[in-house]
């Protein structure tokens, strides 16, 4: 079979901000740059971030890039990698002033400077007052970005491949990242694309959950991607819920609905959060929250025919004030449900919305994986940024207005290093047909005609497997069954059929193939949360319910090859100031 | 003219394209946010079968617009000026609104 092939400097799977403003940087250096999008860059999920973009910048309150620093370092519980974490928070000040020359309309002070919000886990002076830090263009930062970048790398020229499916990346005997066989969804043609240098951004996996506040498009293919090249994926057992999504749809309830009065009932109609939380009740941490609503339908006290979520009440707070205060919550009741929030209670369950692990790099966005001489050896030509990376510069849990910036500073940092490696290695390496071979063999499976399982009944299992079994309730029994299921699964996966057998425009082997990687991305997020016996961050153990720095100070590996566990050591030293040992983390 | 008498593969056209347009539509579909994707594929499956063909024609181009500006109107946040889209977005609401149905899992 002769496949075309296409060359460029570089090659980035992914439009979103992280993809694109490593394209930028790229492009503008007049390297031949091409990005490959599965649909309509400023369609990607970049789009869909409202929060904003974390920055000491000052423009409100004292601040600084050292206090963003140890607010970050506090919040990812001491798993985040101290280098990376000043490095993203000393170029947070720059990548917001280029965002800000390059026409993104942010929101400002009278005086004309950027305006900036508080949010949660802001602090002055390392844990003292609440700071403002969060840049933003009002509640649409993401649109706003996203769409600045896209405008930027058409001038730029930027060459796009849009609605075309990364099926693989192609390695040589040698392990380097040669470029990747991509289809082109229209005419199902595979095509590939040589690059001295590819990055994965390809954001999050969210859906493999049942309930996720992600959009369709978030597969983890990059993610799976990397695992079938040989890359572990690290920190999968950091996975952020919150404790309100619409039950059976994922749309997040905002925690402002409980700060105003809201409160949690069960099937029996009791307020149970006082028998879990007697002090905070509604209000406890989200992981407490989030729990004890998966515990009351666990134990059969959930609400609806299937007992299968909890409803939350704001009936009682009145109509003006759920109205006024709680626009956003009561357009999506009344869209999505049908109903009023200030008349009748709205069924929840917690909701699975950011993934703090992935594929390994280092603060150069340079993927690492172990090999012969440590646990960080460089993948050559493979790079890596934004929500489907693990810098790690979010640890065990994130910082709200963070995630933007991961994506925008590892982008940048990308481009920035590809630009020297490219210099470095001005030839493009040869590609041999062994080397496109396992690439093609993934695709031509899902050419296997006969009888078999749907794409879809497989899809709805694995999303119910994941919530029942490692969603927010997570202990040994729950999980060591998770495991056993979830390899049912994956054996079931190979007797799966595709019905349509067409070329041109077969969504339904798009998503086989997205099927695919939620499966190995689903399995590395399990069997991570299956070994790592504490809680720590976003993961939370009923079993293993403290913190143990001294056995799990440590990232977890998984390997696909054999659903291999490993680990290394934390990046406890950062780059030019001290180090933030562990302490409590009390908020 | 006798239907049977036609030669297969003209016979098959039509409904090829139907099927290749229809997933086309559904890739279109797939768009940045969850709000979007549950509520353009509820109308699309749903409302879309019973639309004439300017009806078809206006949801076309509902596609083309941003997912922010799509958000607002579906969410009533914003109004369209074009008489054509806000008919259409009340039926995309509407189909929503009409699906009891909260299974969980993407339509």
């Amino acid at each position: 079979m002769s496949i075309p092939h296409r060359r460029f400097d570089a090659l980035i799977i992914g439009a979103g901000g992280a993809g694109l403003n490593a394209a930028l940087r790229l492009a503008s250096a007049d390297l031949r740059v091409a990005v490959v999008s599965k649909v309509f860059p400023t369609r990607s999920h970049t789009v869909a971030a409202q929060g904003g973009v974390n920055a000491a910048l000052a423009n409100v309150l004292p601040d600084d890039w050292h206090w963003h620093m140890f607010d970050t370092v506090k919040g990812s519980d001491y798993l985040g990698d101290q280098d990376a974490i000043e490095y993203m928070c000393r170029e947070a000040i720059p990548t917001v002033y280029e965002l800000e020359h390059a026409g993104v309309p942010f929101s400002r002070i009278d005086d004309g400077r950027i305006y900036q919000r508080a949010f949660g886990g802001q602090s002055q002076n390392f844990g003292g007052d609440q700071a403002a830090r969060t840049c933003a263009a009002a509640d649409r930062t993401g649109h706003a970005i996203l769409h600045t970048l896209y405008q930027q790398n058409v001038r730029a020229r930027t060459h796009f491949f849009d609605e075309y499916f990364a099926i693989d990346l192609i390695r040589d005997e040698e392990g380097a990242i040669l470029g990747a066989l991509v289809l082109e969804i229209e005419t199902g043609e595979p095509l590939v694309i040589e690059a001295k240098a590819t990055l994965l951004a390809t954001g999050g996996h969210g859906q493999v959950f049942r309930t996720t506040t992600n959009a369709f498009i978030n597969t983890g293919d990059g993610m799976a991607m990397a695992l079938r090249a040989g890359v572990p994926l690290m920190d999968m057992e950091f996975y952020q819920f919150h404790p309100t999504g619409v039950a059976g749809k994922g749309m997040l309830i905002t925690e402002g609905a409980r700060g105003e009065g809201g409160y949690l009932i069960n099937g029996d109609g009791e307020r149970f959060m006082e028998r879990y939380a007697p002090r905070a009740l509604d209000l406890a941490s989200r992981d407490v929250v989030a729990r004890s609503m998966v515990t009351e339908i666990r134990e059969g006290r959930g609400c609806g025919p299937n007992k299968d979520h909890v409803m939350l009440r704001l009936d009682h707070l009145g109509a003006d004030v759920v109205h006024r205060r709680l626009p956003g919550i009561t357009d999506i009741c009344r869209v999505f449900l049908g109903l009023d929030p200030a008349e009748q209670a709205i069924p929840v369950f917690p909701t699975a919305h950011y993934a703090m692990g992935g594929i390994p790099t280092d603060r150069f966005a340079r993927v690492v994986a172990p090999a012969r001489h440590g646990p960080e050896e460089v993948v050559p030509g493979l790079y890596a940024a934004g929500e489907c990376a693990c810098v790690s510069v979010h640890g065990a849990n994130r910082l709200g207005g963070n995630s933007l910036l991961d994506i925008l500073v590892f982008g940048r940092a990308a481009g920035t290093d590809i630009l020297a490696y490219v210099a470095e290695h001005p030839h493009h390496r040869p590609i041999r047909d062994t080397d496109i071979e396992p690439a093609l063999t993934r695709l031509g499976r899902w050419d296997r005609t006969g009888e078999g399982e749907s794409v879809a009944a497989v899809k709805a299992d694995l999303r119910k497997l994941m919530e029942d079994h490692c969603g927010v309730f997570r202990d040994d029994a729950t999980m060591a069954a998770g495991v056993d299921k979830l390899k049912a699964l994956r054996e079931r996966v190979e007797h799966v059929r595709l019905k349509d057998q067409s070329r041109t425009f077969n969504t339904a082997r798009i998503e086989a193939l997205e099927l695919d990687n939620l499966v190995d991305v689903g399995m590395a997020t399990l069997m991570s949360a299956f070994h790592r016996q504490e809680s720590r961050g976003a993961h939370s153990r009923v079993d293993h319910p403290e913190r143990d720095d001294e056995q799990w100070m440590k990232h977890s590996l998984y390997a696909r090859d054999g659903d291999r566990m490993d680990y290394k050591p934390v990046r406890t030293k950062p780059l030019t100031v001290e180090s933030f040992p562990p302490k409590a983390r009390v908020y | 003219m006798n239907r049977r008498m036609d030669p297969p593969e003209t016979q098959a056209m039509p409904t090829q394209e139907a099927g290749r347009e229809a997933a086309r539509l559904r890739w279109q579909c797939r768009r940045g946010m969850l709000e979007l994707d549950l509520l353009l594929n509820r109308f699309l499956e749903t409302g879309f079968p019973a639309l004439d063909a300017a009806g078809r024609a206006d949801f076309v181009r509902l596609l083309g617009y941003q997912d922010q500006i799509i958000h607002d109107w579906l969410m009533g946040q914003a109004v369209p000026a074009d008489a054509a889209m806000r008919r259409l977005v009340g039926e995309i609401r509407a189909a929503m609104r009409n699906a009891t149905a909260a299974t969980g899992d993407a339509p």
